[in-house]
């Protein structure tokens, strides 16, 4: 076991941008609006991961201070966005994302 | 967690994209205990997988319905989405490659069992101005939502 494999900063800061790489592709490929939303939860699960492994690397707790805010905003931002979810979908009966067009030209 | 996060993005049901980022939201629970910060696992499976997801399995409830899983599954811009996300990794890749040797080994600091008590000290006495912005941001954002949701104003 003396080759075992040390999890440093950067494994976890590679998967906080993998991570993020994926809620990216999500919002910006996904026609479905609830799908797009979650990939934007993803997006901040990869925001929060960096934060906590960078608080772990200087040893103080501001990092793990600033996740958890991190996590209430994003709850306030889901709550606020499905409620505008649902008021599009009683409009126009559809979770499509190519729908909304009115504002084009 | 990364296949999570690949289930979430590919998967035509939206039920099975919110279970799916259900089981992403509780591996990085389990990664933050490996991190040593218990109380923001805590947080995130109480807040995060037991209340954010309920809210968004509700609206799924409300919203979806069988003919959105008959269509077609991506965006129309989905070429250009796809370009952008590329680039956007030769991106990380192109950062990683150049500073990848900054950080240093896991210099084990102090690893107590009072993280609970340390966040609190840091929230309530340093952070104490965000900490009752965030709770303003909440009750703004239940007015919000409740305004956004009802048939008639």
């Amino acid at each position: 076991m003396e080759s075992m494999l040390h999890i440093t900063t950067l494994h976890y800061l590679v998967l906080g941008a993998a991570l993020f790489l994926l809620g990216v592709i999500g919002v910006l490929t996904r026609r479905n609006v609830v799908i797009v939303l979650m990939s934007i939860e993803l997006i901040l699960n990869a925001v929060n991961l960096n934060l906590v492994a960078f608080s772990r690397m200087w040893g103080g707790l501001h990092g793990q201070v600033f996740a958890i805010f991190v996590i209430t905003d994003a709850a306030a931002e889901a709550a606020v966005g499905l409620g505008i979810l649902i008021a599009f979908f009683r409009n126009k009966e559809t979770v499509n994302i190519d729908e909304v067009n009115l504002l084009k030209w | 967690m990364v296949i999570g996060g690949i289930l979430v993005i590919t998967r035509k049901n939206a039920v099975h994209s919110a279970l799916a980022l259900i089981v992403a939201l509780l591996a990085q629970a389990s990664l933050y205990l490996m991190l040593y910060a218990p109380f923001v696992a805590g947080v995130q499976i109480i807040l995060y997988a037991g209340g954010i997801m309920v809210l968004f399995l509700f609206v799924i409830m409300l919203v979806s319905i069988e003919r959105s899983m008959k269509e077609k599954q991506f965006n129309s811009q989905w070429v250009v989405g796809t370009i952008a996300a590329v680039a956007l990794g030769g991106l990380f890749i192109a950062v990683y490659a150049k500073g990848k040797n900054i950080f240093p080994e896991h210099a084990l600091s102090v690893v107590e069992d009072t993280n609970t008590q340390e966040v609190a000290k840091l929230l309530y006495g340093q952070y104490m101005f965000a900490f009752e912005i965030a709770s303003l941001l909440l009750l703004v954002a239940i007015i919000g939502a409740v305004v956004m949701a009802k048939k008639r104003i």
